[in-house]
């Protein structure tokens, strides 16, 4: 894995087709027909996915399109109404998602989920795999896993430098800034060595100042050669770092291409405001019940 | 046998510390009627008053008394030695019987000074010769009128749960304070049961808007978790409870009125006149309530409350307003249930306590948070408890099949039967 | 006012049996709650399985004792497992009204009137850890001059407070390990540990009967103090008091829970000395607070205790508040 295989599979995306769910040359993860619905609701409905490897590929759309819940069944934290997907090859419908994160699929949430009360090496080297030391008897005998506690150590102290958060070593990871914590959290998901990681809205309430080197980060990644699948809402984002944009409104993917033929896509621009137009059915009872809950109540204050 | 029997003297059941008031230290002997038909082991039962006992020794009759509201008579003897107690039967409910060897008498050889406690047991005549159909029947009706009540209370846990997030765990707790209010109404001030109950609907409501503003909205203010707010309740469960014990006694007390009544025949089943006003009650109750979630506008706003607090709150509804009202009509729905179970029971400082977890298995069966999932919950739990005996369950294990089904729907549907699962990500 | 029988009073029972039953039943919630976020509140049943087993093994089946310590173990272990298979996938909420509806289920059985040929009903089980008593060494009362033991409070203090250190050790050594790392990073967030790949429901379960096994060592003690096991011993109150100790002294510390348990019984006692005697002799009149009440009013108070402790300090009267398990704020 290395910059070769990223420049090559830039470069096998040229020839790709700008359709809904294109095959790519050499995809790691490839879904068919995953759907997930809330009550009434539509929440994810894709026919057809691939994500290529060594490329980062960007997942878009409005607010409440589906791509969490997608980041959700893709990584076993979810289940699907219907639906298989494949990471490498390996069947991972109805595997949980410890075990998918065992296969190299590692994923960031959208709202940090930081382990506050524990310093930020510790939240490092919890990411370790393999530890003897989390086995129960093993624990008690410090001798058996010192040894393989210092190389994580040594290895976290590394992805600390890089990512900036050295200084901040000893200190809870609950006193980190939300920016600190989202680089926390990339850094913790290193520390598995994925071969994929998807990033859920990485970039989001991180200042403009961190935001440069997060992106730095994301592109590094990319040259270790593993693959990238991220969450962005921010356009100019997308398009300065990401191969791949796959495009999602209301559960479907409804576009996929290069950022600058996505950002130029009618049906882009079409998913991005139709949804301000007709917001799910949920949400829209919900408004309504409220706005009337509210005048009402209004009303009685009046009245008072 | 059903497991009716006459005990005497409460104090060898009930888990309360407190002893019994004592007796003058004269020899006497006191005969107290309960009858435990239907209450499960460690739970006290209903007293039997107005019975005539007559207590002799070999020259005659040394002294005679009746039953007082408590079930109790006590009866002074001349000294130590050998007396015979007599309980007369014609004076016993029509539907109560003694059985058991020697009848209605028996004989006491008193060797200590003090207070002599005397035993009967009983057994129900109807019942006992009845069939199992309605055996069955009788059980599934006294269910639904116990779930009834166990509805109200879940009625107000739910709606507290659903806009705050609460698991409290101090709401048995306000369902005691239903039947204690109540009690005070009734025995303290002599006001009839029904004003009473009416009066603690409305102090319930009170110090469900007294609770809320002195503690819970404080809390949520200062930002307290859901997990250390659950603890909390727990100790104002604890708090409650042994101040309630302070201020009430460990004892087991009627109101004054319904207190045994004629049972009337319907068909294979038969109830009293009051088990039929609860079930009516709590059934209007209930139903007003649901009624107006679903069309007022208080109503809709807790719903929206329930839905997305957040979101309701940054569209301008006044969250705090609308959890205040929550409180005080789920308060006062549980008050009620006090009040419905002290007439249909008694009263005692843990009448409530004793039912929490039927309360939270009925809510949890059907989901956290889900108003007509409470409701559910609340009728499959109480019919669960008051049929199993008939199907064969040990009486003083009726409450262990609710609270199995509990854990096991959870292993199903770990979100209960309506609930929703949470989010990740 | 005998201030200094009070005092002595206190101070033996927070150094002597009870406390040690507390710590024991506080330090297996510590392991669930304090280090793992388990809500826990069904611990009295834990208790209950390993004394009921070892009492009735020894008292209606005639099994020598140990073979009765093996046996509560087991019912524990037997119980962790029951318990967490349908319990440990859910929210703290479900999770502590399962597990206290499974020690309320539990409660009721032993105390069963159908079962009573095994576990004795209401009165119990009674004089089945001769095997223990008979290991004594003490042959007098054990004087601390301020208070003193009975030579087989002695014993138990000894056995019990050997068995409280070893526990804490255990712990200790468990929590500073990268097995205990996983533990408390369910504690803060269960979805990020499993997206690092670690097995949750394991761990849980793991927690959930190294907890237990606290739990049944503190039954055990429970039932070897008095050489009784009787129902209403192991009614929910014993979980919330040890939850109380816990937060005393503590969630998420190692001595935490022992710390708790001394500081709640001297309170304990001390409070119920107080005012039974302050009632006795009049110094609150009788209209006001009978002898009844007067033992009341420290449970009241533990009540208001507990709340004001969860309110304003939740990390425990020694804690770190940045380093708590709870999120008292
Ligand atoms: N647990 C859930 N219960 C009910 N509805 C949900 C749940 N999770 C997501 N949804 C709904 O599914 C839709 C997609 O949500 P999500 O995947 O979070 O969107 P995105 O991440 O693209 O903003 C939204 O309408 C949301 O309200
Ligand atoms: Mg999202």
């Amino acid at each position: 894995m290395d910059v070769e295989t990223s420049a090559k599979g830039r470069e096998a995306l040229a020839s790709v087709p700008n359709t809904p769910g294109a095959p790519k040359p050499d995809p790691i993860v490839v879904g068919d027909g995953i759907t997930r619905t809330f009550g009434g609701l539509t929440a994810v409905d894709v026919e057809h996915i691939e994500i290529q490897r060594g490329v980062i590929t960007a997942l878009i759309g409005p607010n409440g399109a589906g791509k969490t819940t997608l980041f959700n069944l893709l990584t076993g934290f979810d289940k699907p109404d219907a639906g298989d997907w494949s990471f490498n090859g390996n069947r991972l419908a109805g595997l949980p998602a410890f075990k998918v994160a065992r296969l190299g699929m590692v994923r960031t949430f959208q709202l940090t989920k930081v382990l506050s009360k524990l310093t930020v090496i510790e939240n490092m080297r919890l990411g370790a795999t393999g530890q003897r030391g989390e086995h129960f008897w093993l624990s008690m005998l410090p001798p058996l896993w010192r040894a393989q506690e210092q190389a994580n150590t040594e290895r976290a102290d590394d992805l600390l430098r890089r990512f900036k958060l050295d200084a901040k070593r000893e200190d809870f990871a609950g006193s980190l800034s939300g920016g600190q914590r989202k680089l926390l959290e990339m850094a913790r998901a290193l520390m598995v060595d994925p071969e994929l990681i998807m990033l859920d809205e990485p970039m989001a309430g991180v200042n403009p100042a961190l935001k440069q080197s997060l992106l730095g980060h994301v592109k590094s990644l990319r040259e270790e050669g593993r693959t990238v699948l991220f969450v962005e809402h921010d356009m100019d984002m997308v398009r300065d770092i990401s191969d791949w944009v796959i495009v999602m409104a209301q559960g479907k993917i409804v576009a996929e291409g290069r950022p600058e033929q996505i950002m130029a896509d009618p049906a882009v621009i079409d998913a991005y405001l139709g949804a301000h137009h007709d917001a799910d059915l949920s949400e829209l009872d919900e408004a309504r019940i409220e706005a009337e809950a509210t005048a009402e109540l209004d009303q009685e204050a009046k009245n008072d | 046998m059903l497991g009716a029997i006459l005990l005497g003297a409460g104090g060898a059941y009930g888990t309360s510390p407190a002893a019994l008031p004592s007796e003058s230290s004269d020899n006497s002997i006191t005969v107290v009627l309960i009858d435990t038909r239907g209450t499960e082991a460690g739970e006290s039962g209903k007293p039997v008053p107005d019975v005539d006992i007559e207590v002799s020794d070999d020259s005659g009759t040394v002294g005679e008394g009746t039953t007082d509201e408590e079930g109790r008579a006590s009866i002074p003897i001349p000294g130590l030695g050998s007396y015979t107690v007599t309980v007369d039967e014609d004076t016993l409910p029509e539907d109560t019987q003694l059985s058991g060897e020697g009848g209605n008498e028996r004989t006491v050889n008193v060797v200590i000074s003090g207070d002599m406690r005397v035993q009967f047991p009983i057994a129900d005549e109807r019942a006992a010769g009845a069939g199992f159909v309605s055996k069955l029947m009788t059980g599934a009706v006294s269910g639904v009128k116990f779930g009834l009540i166990i509805g109200l209370a879940a009625l107000g846990l739910s709606m507290v749960f659903g806009t705050t997030g609460l698991t409290n765990f101090s709401h048995g707790e306000l369902i005691t304070f239903g039947g204690l209010v109540v009690y005070g109404f009734n025995r303290g001030l002599g006001l009839p049961v029904v004003l009473a109950g009416i009066l603690t609907v409305i102090v319930s409501a009170g110090f469900g808007w007294v609770q809320e503003r002195g503690l819970w909205r404080p809390l949520r203010r200062r930002g307290t978790g859901l997990v250390a707010m659950m603890i909390v309740s727990i100790g104002f469960a604890l708090f409650l409870r042994n101040v309630y014990q302070y201020v009430f006694g460990g004892n087991t007390k009627s109101l004054s009125q319904y207190v045994s009544q004629q049972r009337v025949s319907l068909g294979p089943i038969s109830l009293a006149p009051k088990e039929m006003a609860i079930m009516a009650i709590a059934f209007v109750a209930i139903a007003l309530v649901c009624a107006a979630l679903m069309t007022t506008r208080l109503g809709k706003a807790t719903r929206a409350v329930a839905d997305n607090p957040a979101l309701a709150s940054s569209s301008g509804l006044r969250v705090d307003g609308v959890i205040g009202s929550v409180w005080i009509v789920g308060t006062a729905l549980t008050g009620l249930a006090g009040v419905l179970l002290a007439v249909d029971q008694q009263v005692e400082f843990q009448m409530g306590f004793k039912m929490l977890l039927l309360v939270f298995a009925s809510v949890t069966l059907g989901g956290l948070g889900t108003v007509w999932g409470a409701l559910i919950g609340s009728m499959v739990v109480g019919i669960m408890v008051e049929v199993s005996p008939v199907l064969g369950v040990p009486a003083e294990l009726k409450y262990t099949p609710a609270l199995l089904v509990l854990i096991l729907i959870l292993l199903v549907r770990p979100q209960g039967i309506l609930g929703r699962r949470e989010r990740i990500g | 006012m005998d201030w200094g029988s009070i005092f002595s009073n206190a101070m033996a029972s927070a150094l002597g049996p009870d406390a040690i039953v507390y710590a024991l039943a506080a330090i297996g919630l510590n392991v669930h709650f304090g280090y793992t976020g388990l809500l826990n509140f069904g611990q009295a049943g834990f208790m209950a399985v390993a004394a009921y087993g070892l009492a009735a093994s020894v008292a209606t089946w005639g099994l020598p004792f140990w073979v009765g310590i093996a046996i509560g173990f087991g019912a524990a272990l037997l119980l962790a497992l029951l318990l967490g298979v349908p319990t440990l996938r859910l929210r703290a909420d479900y999770l502590a009204i399962a597990t206290i509806a499974s020690a309320e289920i539990l409660r009721l059985v032993f105390g069963s009137v159908t079962l009573s040929d095994w576990f004795g009903g209401s009165n119990g089980r009674q004089q089945f850890a001769n095997t223990f008593y008979d290991m004594n060494p003490y042959s007098s009362r054990l004087d601390f001059g301020l208070f003193s033991f009975s030579a087989n409070d002695a014993w138990v203090f000894t056995v019990g407070w050997f068995l409280v250190a070893l526990s804490c050790l255990a712990v200790w050594s468990l929590m500073r390990s990268p097995w205990g790392r996983v533990l408390k990073s369910i504690r803060e967030d269960e979805d990020a540990v499993r997206s690092l790949g670690k097995n949750v429901f394991s761990y849980k379960m793991q927690a959930l009967i190294l907890g237990g096994m606290f739990g049944a060592l503190a039954g055990f003690m429970l039932a070897i103090k008095q050489q009784s096991v009787i129902p209403t011993d192991y009614a929910t109150d014993i979980t919330f008091f040890a939850y109380t100790a816990l937060l005393l002294g503590g969630a998420g510390r190692v001595l935490g829970p022992v710390i708790g348990a001394i500081i709640f019984w001297f309170l304990m006692t001390f409070l119920g000395g107080f005012f039974s005697s302050a009632a006795s002799i009049d110094l609150i009149p009788d209209v006001v607070m009978s002898d009844i009440q007067a033992s009341l009013v420290r449970f009241i108070l533990v009540g208001a205790g507990l709340m004001a402790l969860m309110i304003f300090r939740p990390q425990g009267i020694f804690g770190d508040r940045r380093e708590i398990a709870i999120d008292g704020r």
